[in-house]
């Protein structure tokens, strides 16, 4: 359970950030990038985990990679399949989460040293850890943003200056900018909050 | 009375009195009346007469006429607009009743955060929101409702100010962070054609104004559209034109600053710096001339007092905490945040006003340029010990 609170890949190892901006700007394409990456992480860490004996160490960054590149183009057509629409909003952030720090971090600290069942933990929590940061920033960020959640209308139409009312969108969450300064508050909010406990 | 008054209850707020938690807003109330008098018990001090609250007292009172130009400009837009003919004191009056629940705004919640924060670290409460508070009504359009001044204050106490420490330790300026917050979430409440004129009445001042009869652009804002702007350089001294609340008159503005340079409370080196930086640019421009941008044809002395430029320039690229401390470098800062608000205005058709980003973006860079200088001076000396030695 450490990867979703006390070790936070995000708000405690501060990786993966740069999806984290990326992909927030609405709740849906958050929770299918928080998903990929779980399951990617999970299943890269049992095939990482069930080769390390055989995996020689100077080419590991290498194995690991092709390990990840497989697992991601999977992931991808799935998508594509299945859920295209999202698919194209992600665009290029499927792909690129080969390069996602948290997968190679879970990799080389973790899979590399245990087994298949404990890797497998290892990543279902990382992936969740890094999903929830995802979904709560990306929640905050439609609903002030678009006044919506998973594209459904909260705020009331009527409300809108447009229809003459005085609630305007907040422009400024669905820039990216936005985003860092939520994930900022999250570790803010998420340090005090630990640290107060460990104190007592 | 008020000292006999603040002595009686004091008690109460020391230590083991019953409203002890309350000590910190008692301590600023009191500060804010009288000059403490304590002084430190240690080591040598020497204290000048002012204080930084006394600082604060004296940059709101040179802000005092651009807000009060302001006012009368409110209401002088709203007659002009509907054209009906009114008395100084209806458009006046007008002005203030529009402009008094913005700067109350402005205060109640920025004052309310900071005494919530000072509260809750057992500090003092520090005095730095007095002049801000005051600044964010004025580089707002006036047609900013409310709540996003609210909003705009809160997000900029908290995010600009607080988390770095309080007064003194930021490195934005706040009042600034507040308008590009707005700037960048409510573009249009805070640029276009439809917000620099009031358009409510109060208790039977003002008018009722249509969308059509408000529209009116800044004069960048025309300029920005491609059209040639047919406002002359002594309107835009004199001010009676739509623009953010404050900014408009180059005269009041002016009053302004020789207040703070006569109390040296702003550097006249990042000022001048700004205005050759901005005229020395806006004289390029116009020599080098680009295709279909009036922005670039508009003559240098008629950038400088456009805009917000006189305003950022006395009011807020002085501000002695964000701005470079080194003398030196004040030169260089200034000259820069001139030269670049002028480029952002002329090369970026997004932005008709160039003046917030750019300080903004030398607020950055002041303490590189300041730890330059220190270096440079550092080295200067280690050298001539050598020599000498």
């Amino acid at each position: 359970m450490n990867p979703l609170n006390i070790d936070n890949p995000v708000a405690v190892q501060v990786l993966g950030i740069c999806s984290a901006l990326a992909v927030t700007a609405q709740l849906e394409p958050a929770i299918v990038m928080g998903l990929s990456v779980t399951v990617i992480t999970a299943f890269a860490n049992v095939i990482v985990s069930l080769l390390r004996k055989t995996i020689p160490n100077r080419i590991r960054i290498i194995v690991q990679l092709v390990v990840v590149a497989t697992l991601v183009t999977l992931v991808s057509q799935v998508l594509k399949a299945f859920a295209y629409d999202v698919s194209v909003q992600l665009s290029v952030y499927v792909g690129l989460i080969i390069t996602n720090c948290i997968l190679m971090g879970r990799l080389e600290a973790f899979a590399m040293q245990n087994g298949p069942w404990e890797s497998f933990l290892d990543g279902v929590g990382s992936g969740l850890g890094y999903a929830w940061i995802l979904v709560a920033v990306g929640a905050v960020r439609e609903f002030f943003g678009a006044g919506t959640l998973l594209g459904f209308p909260i705020i009331p139409e009527s409300m809108l200056e447009a229809n003459g009312g005085w609630y305007v969108h907040n422009g400024m969450m669905t820039m990216p900018a936005m985003a860092l300064i939520l994930v900022g508050c999250i570790i803010w909010g998420h340090r005090a909050y630990n640290d107060h406990k460990a104190k007592k | 009375m008020l000292r006999n008054f603040l002595n009686k209850v004091k008690p109460h707020f020391e230590e083991g009195g019953k409203l002890h938690a309350f000590q910190s807003v008692f301590d600023g109330m009191e500060t804010f009346l009288f000059v403490p008098n304590t002084t430190a018990r240690t080591g040598v001090s020497i204290h000048d007469s002012i204080d930084s609250k006394r600082i604060m007292s004296v940059v709101v009172l040179a802000l005092l006429p651009a807000l009060f130009f302001g006012m009368y400009n409110i209401g002088y837009q709203n007659y002009q607009a509907a054209g009906v003919d009114a008395s100084f004191f209806e458009m006046f009056g007008y002005g203030l009743l529009v402009m008094l629940p913005k700067i109350i705004v402005s205060y109640g919640v920025g004052l309310g955060i900071e005494f919530i924060v000072a509260q809750w670290k057992k500090e003092e409460i520090q005095e730095g929101y007095l002049v801000t508070g005051l600044l964010i009504p004025m580089i707002v359009p006036v047609g900013c409702p409310l709540w996003m001044l609210a909003l705009a204050v809160a997000f900029s106490v908290i995010f600009a100010k607080e988390i770095y420490g309080g007064t003194g330790m930021n490195i934005f300026n706040p009042a600034l962070i507040a308008r590009a917050f707005l700037f960048f979430a409510y573009p249009t409440s805070m640029s276009g054609d439809k917000v620099w004129v009031a358009s409510e009445s109060f208790f039977g001042l003002g008018n009722n104004l249509t969308v059509d009869a408000m529209t009116k652009a800044t004069p960048l804002g025309e300029a920005a559209a491609g059209i040639a702007s047919k406002t002359e350089f002594t309107d835009l001294v004199v001010g009676l034109i739509p623009g953010s609340i404050g900014e408009t008159s180059v005269i009041a503005i002016a009053i302004g600053a020789a207040i703070l340079l006569l109390t040296r409370i702003a550097s006249w080196k990042t000022m001048s710096m700004v205005f050759l930086g901005g005229a020395l640019a806006g004289f390029l421009f116009n020599v080098i001339g680009l295709e279909n941008n009036a922005v670039a044809e508009m003559p240098w002395w008629n950038h400088l007092a456009a805009g917000g430029f006189c305003f950022g320039a006395v009011f807020m690229a002085t501000d002695p905490v964000t701005s470079c401390r080194t003398e030196q470098g004040k030169y260089i800062y200034g000259f820069i945040i001139g030269a670049l608000a002028i480029t952002i205005r002329v090369l970026n058709p997004g932005y008709p006003e160039g003046m917030m980003l750019a300080i903004l973006f030398m607020n950055m860079f002041a303490p590189a340029i300041d730890y330059c200088f220190v270096q440079s001076n550092i080295n200067k000396r280690l050298r001539r010990m050598k020599t000498n030695a």
